[in-house]
């Protein structure tokens, strides 16, 4: 039964960083109905701005405290908000009204730019690199059971997001008017909505978390410019599984995602299909239940 | 477009195919293998422009039926023996390829075709991806190793009497009465299905069309290059193709061709910037969906107006 | 639709890439190698490793006056770790630049692509480290400098059952990589034969970040060690994850895990992990120390892993080659390089086999205090 209740908090580990990229991916989607390819790159630069950042705030703070730690996320968070207005600025506005596949392949375009960009050697390099020991690493023991901090800190934060998330959306003035560009853009601009900046801070928003999420994914790991992919494709299963758009969504199918994941992984003869197993269950859930598990489902009016 | 006059420019393709192949043995052999490379990406882009162009359904998954085709037929050869001399055993086995790459658009097409933009484009790149693992995973075309020594009998000729054949097929097929029900799908699903479209057969039809000529030019891949593994046709391959298809502009054939051939030897003219040519290509989608959207090519073959 | 014009499009552009004539140049005052590497992409490390072993090479042999009194010109191509480019690559070196051979890939799945072009052109190639054996079953034109898996495999089983005295050993393989399978098989075949049992069988997908599922199935079948050929990236998160699981059983692996970044990622969870590889940088021979200094004096300070080293080594027997056939003409230089006999190569003496395979010694390592430290030598 150990090995159950191990399975289980390894799955919770690696779920809670699928739901918080899924969160990113569903805040974006929720609003501008688009899959943002680059979302998957915005987390992999953030891993990368902290890795930069923080030999300069430990410094400052001291390696290993907390103020520096929480500095670096900040600092991270704050930088991929500024890339991903800006890569919304540049790349997806001007195609506000044009046909979805475009800014979808736009989107790819982006990604792979970013992608190419960072492995050249000039850049980043392709090499992976240690990511530096934020905070110490402590192994909780219960009986056989070991539950890793970083564990808990990312079920914990992604969490907490969720919670300001759903406060954000819900509960304030920006979240209203986000909410009115979701379900319409063109009425919500008539009621003088300013749809372009409302968008933007969703971008900003979506990417701050990517941010968040990418430093947690790296953190007793290595850092390289393709380390967002497969995390980035499962968060968008994950989302899809939950209901894309719809944030405590988002957060479920990362959990059952990972939880799945894990537990395949550790039986033979399925660990070896585990790349195709959250592909699987997306086609799986969109032919069941396509609005995801907690998605309203639309009807398309003619 | 009278048919005869199609029909004629057919035997003139595969013709002048024929005749290359015969004098081929002459050219210089990076050359020839860059021309074939061409050839089947041809293949590859005028039948994915059935699927994404001319019907409006967006798959990302490509690569994947290209690798059933290609995996299929180099198994066949690779078990044929001396049977594979024989003239007729190579396009029968890429047509067998084709046909089993067919059947699994089918599979794949289905359930998926349900689903609409960007869900499709999702779940296709998911059905792309569960191919590859699955090959990954299957002994008999030799799992990660993939497959080697495969017998080199991918000609110039063959390949361009498939290119030609391909977008013979592909044309006449859209322009058929049958196949005027593609562009009523990609222009307005609804408006088709009322004016008696069956939408769905429709779509399937393109998908599993697409698929076989995908089929045949995995194949002709599988014997040009001899050597197969299932990492080479992951989802950025299927983006590779897709990107021919935006770049020529969606649905309009004579783009995509000229696209084809420019994104494939765009590569080989840019080995000497070899670190940025990767750069420089994605460059090139991002300015292109926000300058051209209608593709680099369309100028005066355009057919009809804008969606 | 015009179908004519697109004939013709086509027609025109396949006329077009004939009419540019080849310009291959004939004799010369220089002699031309080709080498095709992993630039960019997933695995650039490995191919930027090997590359720059080679580039020392070709500029040591320069410096000295090059061979046959002719300068020695290298002809790089990326093949961007993809599927299909290393054709490109290769048929390009050989039938538009007239390369008198090839160097290159440090990945056997690469180099099982390159090595029938080279078969066909008759044109000599010489891979630094594809270890997977079917590489030189391809033609009598394809070498290596390495040993290859069969022979790595069956080191790695002794060493599980007669140094690690392991009865029991789970095996963790990337699905991904031709190079883990092939090794993972060879090394259960002779685990199995000399009575050991092959516990737990899973698979990771190279590139993943998290492996404790995996871990948490090997904890629960309780194995005395874990056979891991992965490469260095993936092994050093799996240790990591090992560690974090409370897991303290030794961890061993092939030549994958090689390179320097193994310790600054995993760092203190590698220790008292072994690996077996193709040479140590420590080992005390002149050649390796005169190649470590050169290596650090040219590319600032880093110091080299395996697979600069075999980079190379494939160079130089390259030019031991040319010296002794005092010909560049493909047969002559074929028959030289397959008679190389005890070459002091860098990484150690290299003598090709009937099989063009270099019967080479492996190198056990352990990670001891932070460091690759020299653990024991198998003779083939």
């Amino acid at each position: 039964m150990d090995w159950f209740f191990q399975q289980l908090i390894n799955g919770l580990g690696l779920g809670a960083i699928y739901a918080l990229i899924a969160l990113g991916y569903t805040m974006v989607y929720g609003v501008l109905r688009f899959i943002n390819f680059a979302h998957s790159d915005v987390l992999m630069l953030g891993a990368f701005s902290a890795f930069y950042i923080a030999p300069k705030i430990e410094k400052v703070f001291g390696s290993q405290s907390v103020l520096a730690c929480i500095m670096v996320f900040i600092l991270a968070a704050a930088a991929c908000a500024v890339i991903g207005m800006t890569i919304e600025r540049l790349a997806y506005r001007p195609l506000r009204n044009r046909p979805k596949l475009t800014v979808l392949i736009t989107a790819i375009g982006v990604s792979l730019l970013i992608e190419n960009t960072a492995q050249n050697e000039r850049v980043l390099g392709s090499a992976p690199q240690a990511f530096p020991q934020l905070i110490t690493e402590r192994a909780i023991h219960l009986g056989n059971l070991v539950i890793s901090s970083k564990d808990l800190l990312t079920v914990l934060v992604t969490l907490v997001l969720l919670g300001g998330m759903w406060f954000i959306v819900q509960k304030t003035r920006i979240g209203t008017a986000m909410r009115a560009v979701s379900f319409n853009q063109q009425a919500a601009a008539l009621m003088g909505v300013p749809v372009d900046r409302i968008i933007s801070f969703t971008f900003g928003l979506g990417s701050a978390l990517a941010a968040v999420a990418g430093i947690l994914y790296s953190l007793n790991s290595s850092i390289e410019p393709l380390m967002g992919v497969q995390p980035g494709l499962r968060a968008f299963v994950a989302a899809v599984l939950g209901g894309i758009g719809n944030l405590p969504g988002a957060v479920l199918g990362g959990f059952l995602l990972g939880l799945l994941e894990t537990f395949a992984g550790g039986i033979e003869g399925w660990s070896n299909y585990r790349d195709a197993f959250a592909f699987g269950i997306l086609i799986l859930i969109l032919l069941v239940k396509p609005a995801g598990l907690l998605g309203r489902s639309s009807v398309e009016k003619v | 477009m009278p048919l005869n006059g199609a029909k004629r420019w057919l035997l003139v393709g595969i013709a002048l195919a024929i005749v290359a192949s015969y004098f081929s043995p002459q050219f210089n052999r990076y050359y020839l293998g860059v021309a074939i490379d061409v050839g089947i990406a041809i293949i590859l882009a005028t039948s994915l422009n059935l699927i994404n162009g001319h019907t409006g359904q967006f798959s990302l998954g490509h690569a994947g039926f290209m690798a059933v085709g290609g995996f299929f037929s180099a198994w066949v050869s690779l078990h044929a023996g001396n049977l594979s001399h024989v003239f007729w055993y190579f396009p029968l086995s890429l047509v067998a390829g084709g046909l089993v790459a067919a059947l699994v658009g089918l599979l794949v097409g289905v359930p998926s075709l349900r689903l609409r933009g960007d869900y499709l484009a999702i779940v296709t790149l998911g059905f792309g991806e569960i191919i590859r693992v699955v090959a990954q995973n299957t002994e008999a075309i030799g799992a990660a190793s993939g497959l080697k020594g495969i017998p080199k009998l991918t000609t110039l000729g063959w390949t361009f009497s498939f290119a030609v054949i391909t977008i013979y097929a592909i044309s006449t097929l859209v322009n058929s009465t049958y196949g005027r029900g593609f562009i009523a799908v990609h222009d307005d699903e609804i408006a088709a299905e009322s004016n008696g479209v069956d939408t769905t057969r429709t779509k399937v039809t393109a998908f599993v069309t697409g698929a076989f000529f995908a089929g045949i030019a995995g194949g002709l891949y599988a014997h040009h290059k001899q050597f197969l593994s299932p990492t080479g046709f992951d989802w950025l391959k299927s983006i590779e193709i897709v990107v021919m298809v935006i770049l020529g502009g969606m649905g309009r054939t004579v783009g995509v061709v000229a696209a084809a051939i420019l994104l494939t030897l765009m590569p080989e003219l840019l080995r000497d910037f070899s670190e940025y040519r990767m750069i420089i290509y994605s460059l090139l989608i991002i300015l292109l969906m926000l300058l051209r959207p209608a593709g680099l090519f369309s100028f005066h073959f355009k057919r009809r107006p804008q969606p | 639709m015009k179908l004519s014009k697109l004939i013709f499009v086509a027609a025109a552009s396949v006329g077009g890439l004939f009419s540019l004539s080849s310009c291959k140049s004939g004799g010369g005052n220089s002699i031309k190698v080709g080498e095709f590497a992993s630039l960019t992409g997933k695995e650039a490390t490995f191919g930027t490793s090997s590359h720059e072993g080679t580039l020392l090479a070709i500029e040591q042999v320069n410096a000295a006056g090059g061979v046959l009194g002719k300068k020695l010109e290298l002809l790089t191509e990326d093949d961007q770790t993809k599927a299909g480019e290393p054709a490109n690559a290769v048929n390009k070196l050989i039938s538009k630049d007239g390369v008198i051979a090839i160097l290159g890939e440090v990945a056997s799945s690469r180099s099982l692509e390159a090595a029938p072009i080279c078969q066909l052109n008759k044109v000599p190639m010489i891979s630094p480290a594809s270890t997977n054996p079917t590489v030189t079953r391809e033609g009598d034109y394809v070498f290596r400098v390495c040993f290859n898996d069969n022979f790595q495999g069956g080191a790695l089983a002794n060493f599980a059952s007669g140094t690690l005295k392991a009865k029991k050993v789970a095996i963790l393989t990337d699905v991904k990589s031709d190079y883990s399978k092939g090794l993972a098989k060879s090394f259960k075949e002779k685990y199995a034969t000399s009575g050991g049992v092959v516990g737990t069988e899973l698979d990771f997908n190279g590139g993943d970040k998290d492996f404790k599922g995996q871990l948490t199935a090997i904890k629960s079948d309780a194995p005395d060690a874990i056979f891991l050929p992965g490469y260095y990236n993936d092994v050093a998160l799996i240790c990591i994850q090992a560690k974090q699981l409370g897991m303290s059983i030794p961890i061993f692996g092939g030549d994958g895990w090689e390179s320097e970044s193994l310790l600054e990622i995993g760092k203190d969870a590698m220790e008292g992990h072994y690996f077996s590889t193709h040479c140590s940088i420590e080992q005390p021979t002149p050649e390796m120390t005169s190649f470590v200094n050169s290596y650090k004096k040219r590319f600032s300070g880093k110091s080299p892993d395996a697979m600069a080293v075999l980079g190379y080594d494939s160079a130089m027997v390259l030019v031991d080659a040319i010296k002794r056939a005092n010909s560049t003409e493909s047969g002559a230089l074929r028959e030289a390089i397959a008679t190389t006999k005890d070459f002091a190569g860098a990484s150690g003496k290299i003598s090709l086999n009937a099989d063009r395979d270099a019967v080479k010694a492996l190198v056990f390592i352990q990670i001891k205090g932070g460091k690759f430290t020299y653990s024991a030598t198998v003779n083939p």
